[in-house]
């Protein structure tokens, strides 16, 4: 997946200022940044869920999978509903085959008749990345797909989105958690108020903050990321 | 799109509350109209007690008038509630047992007689009521005067007749009682003819005075025969002739059941739409949808035949309810079909454009009440009972909702010599296409947020 000169505007504000992206296949890519550097709107325009008021995108062949930040589920429905449901929807050949596939991916099959609003936020989390699953997509998007997991569930949770990238699938996921993104991300893209500032490895990013503010550079990995915001006038 | 058709009825099926409501409600409308239309509106109950001494009878010239049967009278404009004593009716008054109490004071006659005296005093009757909210006591007046006014109406009316026919005595002759007395009245008809009649025996010099008399006697005759029926309708001296300008109104049962229908249509299918395409907001569903699993059209196409067919369903049962109560045309089934099918995708798509505008199911349920239930009950307010400039504005508001328009449509459906259904139904979809257009930038607009 690729993409050049991302810009999008709400308004006066701008909330992407000309972002270039790319993703490899089974790479897994993390976006970081705080709270409103642009995150989730670079996600949606990658998704096609937003429309960019200008640059392009270019897709590989096959789906885009999508996850939003929050469950986007019916919590009324059972778990195999709602799977069977966005199956259909996918127009998948075999949508109750599709469902067996993802209930065993995602190992709730013994919930399967289990109400949406009845499981932890944690197997929600793991439903609401199999509906994005359920299209084969060569790129999976997810948008702080740990934000409001425990520790126990996001470590399964980082298991799972594992195994996908291994299959093959370029993983691209934002956060705000530094220490995820050093743990899980093999390339970083940093943005703060729409800007692209850093682009590469976690070692990388080290060795920029180290460079840039090296009295931070001692300390941990996120008060010196903030130590290179700042440094950066962000 | 019928796969999401499929999701929202299993939603709704997973829902209880609003299941149980949707079903419900279509059977307690059907009740209520019923029974308020299949009985007679209830007399309200008044408690009653008449001191006049029995026997007493309301004078008229030397005799009495017949009597005029007041406990009767009363009793059958009212549930009389007959009590023995002042304090009796005051305790029933208080404890809300009745809606008023009247008081037939023991002088009433004797007052009612000296009125054709030198001495004449007010008649009065007592009312005790208790006033304890705006409503009540306007219906309590209301009722108090439309009694008094019919007493005092039949009051007049009898001393009317006796005068009528004390003055066709005095025309015509005839036997008159006084004190046991029968007295024979000669009357100025039979007067003129004995004159006439001697005439030509009374010396010629005399008779110019003779003549006199006798023209007297018959101009008299002549203008009392006016004035008996001038008399008489000095009792009721306006008559009313109520002429309709406007096209026959439907029969009120009929009014009554378009007005529940066209209700149970807003609340079911506004309701729905709006709140399910809220849900899809509220559950983060929305963009995931219209991401490119289905278009924004389709989107919209399948809460509109969710609401339509929920709504019509609803409606339907609702007829079905009434037919208990009231005998329904059904070989204009597919009038009420194409009434109620234009009512629905109006408000389904008004439903539409709701949902599209609220952020979750509560606001955009809240959001619902306060714009429909207001415009329902403004459409029914009849012209020249508030202003003309604020009439106009009424007009225009509620022409701008589909309740009038779809209380026309199926008031025109149901009435075989109601109105034509044909303009309240291209009403309904002008704004069926007014509020898709306001659905569909409602969904742009999420879809750009």
């Amino acid at each position: 997946m690729e993409a050049r000169g991302l810009v999008k505007r709400y308004g006066e504000r701008e909330a992407l200022k000309g972002v270039d992206f790319d993703a490899g296949p089974g790479e897994l890519v993390a976006v970081i940044g705080p709270n409103g550097a642009g995150k989730t709107t670079l996600l949606s325009i990658l998704a096609g869920t937003l429309k960019p008021d200008a640059g392009e995108v270019n897709s590989p062949d096959g789906e885009v999978g999508w996850v939003p930040q929050q469950a986007a589920l019916y919590r009324r429905l059972t778990v195999e509903e709602n799977l069977l449901l966005f199956a259909r929807l996918e127009r998948r050949e075999d949508p109750h085959g599709t469902v067996e596939e993802m209930l065993e991916l995602t190992g709730l099959a013994e919930r399967r008749n289990d109400l949406v609003a009845r499981l932890s936020g944690g197997n929600q989390q793991r439903i609401n990345i199999a509906i994005g699953l359920l299209s084969r997509p060569a790129v999976l998007l997810l948008d702080e797909p740990s934000v409001g997991l425990d520790p126990r569930q996001r470590a399964r949770l980082w298991a799972f989105i594992g195994t996908l990238a291994e299959g093959g699938a370029s993983v691209v996921f934002s956060t705000h958690d530094i220490q995820e993104a050093e743990r899980y991300g093999e390339r970083l893209l940093v943005l703060a108020d729409g800007e692209s500032l850093f682009d590469g490895s976690p070692a990388g990013l080290l060795g920029a903050v180290r460079s840039e503010t090296p009295e931070a550079a001692e300390r941990d990995f996120e008060t010196a990321f903030v130590a290179f915001l700042r440094h950066r006038g962000h | 799109m019928r796969w999401l058709l499929l999701k929202d009825l299993q939603i709704l099926r997973r829902s209880p509350l609003q299941a149980v409501l949707l079903v419900a409600y279509p059977i307690l409308i059907a009740l209520l109209i019923g029974f308020a239309i299949s009985r007679e509106p209830g007399k309200p109950k008044v408690a009653f007690l008449n001191e006049i001494p029995s026997g007493a009878r309301i004078a008229g010239g030397n005799g009495e008038l017949p009597a005029i049967g007041v406990n009767q009278r009363i009793c059958s404009q009212v549930e009389c509630v007959d009590v023995d004593s002042r304090e009796e009716a005051e305790a029933k008054v208080r404890d809300g047992d009745v809606l008023a109490a009247l008081i037939l004071p023991s002088d009433l006659i004797d007052r009612l007689n000296s009125l054709s005296t030198l001495n004449p005093e007010t008649p009065e009757v007592d009312v005790l009521v208790n006033e304890e909210n705006p409503l009540k006591a306007q219906a309590v007046d209301d009722r108090i005067t439309a009694l008094l006014d019919q007493a005092n109406l039949l009051i007049a009316r009898q001393i009317a007749q006796e005068g009528g026919r004390y003055l066709n005595l005095i025309v015509d002759g005839g036997g008159f009682d006084v004190l046991g007395q029968q007295i024979e009245i000669l009357g100025l008809r039979a007067t003129a003819a004995i004159l006439e009649s001697l005439r030509p025996d009374v010396p010629p010099s005399m008779r110019p005075q003779l003549d006199r008399v006798i023209r007297f006697a018959t101009l008299a005759r002549d203008n009392l025969d006016v004035a008996a029926p001038l008399i008489d309708r000095l009792a009721q001296p306006i008559k009313v002739d109520k002429q309709s300008l406007s096209a026959p109104t439907p029969p009120l049962e009929i009014f009554a059941i378009a007005a529940a229908a066209a209700l149970t249509l807003t609340f079911v299918t506004l309701l729905l739409v709006a709140g399910s395409l809220a849900l899809e907001r509220e559950e983060n569903t929305f963009l995931r949808l219209t991401g490119g699993l289905v278009s924004r059209s389709a989107l919209l196409a399948e809460k509109v035949g969710l609401g339509t067919i929920v709504g019509m369903a609803v409606t339907l049962l609702m007829l079905a309810g009434l037919q208990i109560f009231v005998s329904l045309e059904w070989g204009r089934f597919a009038l009420w079909l194409a009434a109620i099918l234009m009512s629905a995708v109006a408000f389904a798509a008004t439903g539409a454009a709701l949902g599209g505008a609220a952020r979750d199911v509560r606001s955009v349920s809240l959001l619902a009440f306060m714009v429909s239930l207001p415009v329902a009950l403004l459409s029914l307010v009849p012209s020249g009972a508030v202003g003309a400039t604020l009439y106009d504005a009424i007009r225009i508001l509620t022409a701008l909702f589909p309740y009038k328009p779809a209380l026309e449509a199926i008031t025109g459906a149901l009435d075989p010599a109601g109105p034509d259904i044909a303009p309240p139904l291209l009403h309904l979809a002008l704004l069926f296409f007014a509020y898709l257009a306001l659905a569909r930038l409602s969904l742009r607009r999420l879809a750009s947020v």
